[in-house]
């Protein structure tokens, strides 16, 4: 077993049984610390595949800024520590059910793929990726993604206003729900 | 020797997937769904960059849309926590099993 072969091994090790800790933890602040340790396994699977862009934006975006929303969006809406909704057996065997379907028809799917020999070439960085972003290919011949770059622009500055609009503090003047209040 | 190539990346990503998948249907709060979300987009975007190591004409493409997933994902959690905050400030519980009032 190679170098890269056990580096490999253990991230997915570690993103695959703290995905699965996601899963099962009953307090929602457990499932967040989980999923944190999840997604700096992704990043480091990112590094490892080289895509250091990638994983860097990962480390920044993900573990940085969502993680930091998801954690207080949980502090914010639990009512007291270790709060916890129960999932009946009914729920488990179901879901669990049509995950594990899912998953046998992916796995069948993912190893009737050829394999492509591992090219150690570097895959394109930051400068290419960026030009590409900016309209500027690399080849003549290759696609530019200025369109889709201004599309996420303009989504990014709604998607700011909205949430700032939907999660602003407010008052209602009337309470059909007396108990919401000190909520 | 086994060598770990793009099979064993698309395996691992389809039980990230299924983890997530389980997570929305299982999970009553809806934080946690907000979670089982985060595991599937993170599952197709480990696809993306596997295949822009491995397939030789997805080198820059693969990683491009992988930048447009990440930044996605973070508007999709930022609006989805604002809306559950809103339901939170309404309900007091982010139990989607409350949310059924919700019409019109």
């Amino acid at each position: 077993m190679t170098f890269h072969d056990a580096l490999f091994l253990i991230l997915a090790t570690a993103s695959a049984v703290s995905a699965l800790g996601v899963v099962v933890s009953s307090s929602i602040i457990r499932s967040a610390i989980w999923l944190l340790f999840m997604l700096m396994g992704v990043s480091g699977l990112y590094f490892f595949l080289g895509a250091e862009f990638l994983g860097a934006a990962q480390l920044i975006v993900y573990v940085g800024g969502t993680m930091v929303l998801v954690v207080f969006g949980g502090m914010l809406t639990t009512r007291g520590p270790f709060d916890h909704v129960p999932v009946g057996l009914v729920g488990w065997v179901l879901g669990g059910g049509l995950s594990l379907a899912l998953f046998a028809l992916l796995v069948q799917a993912s190893l009737s793929f050829v394999s492509h020999p591992r090219t150690d070439t570097a895959l394109p960085g930051t400068g290419p990726l960026g030009l590409t972003l900016l309209g500027v290919p690399e080849t003549p011949g290759q696609t530019a993604y200025l369109l889709p770059f201004e599309i996420v622009s303009i989504h990014l500055l709604v998607v700011l206003i909205a949430a700032a609009y939907l999660a602003r503090a407010k008052r209602r003047p009337t309470s059909t729900h007396p108990e919401a209040d000190h909520g | 020797m086994v060598e770990f190539g793009f099979p064993a990346f698309l395996v691992l990503s389809a039980f990230l997937f299924a983890c997530g998948l389980t997570c929305l249907a299982t999970k009553r709060n809806a934080i946690g769904i907000l979670m089982g979300v985060e595991l599937i987009l993170n599952a197709a975007n480990l696809n993306f960059v596997a295949a822009a190591r491995f397939v030789p004409t997805f080198r820059l493409e693969g990683q491009v849309f992988a930048v447009l997933v990440i930044v996605l994902a973070a508007a999709e959690a930022a609006v989805a926590l604002a809306i559950f905050l809103n339901f939170y400030n309404n309900h007091a519980t982010v139990n989607v099993e409350n949310a059924t009032d919700l019409k019109g």
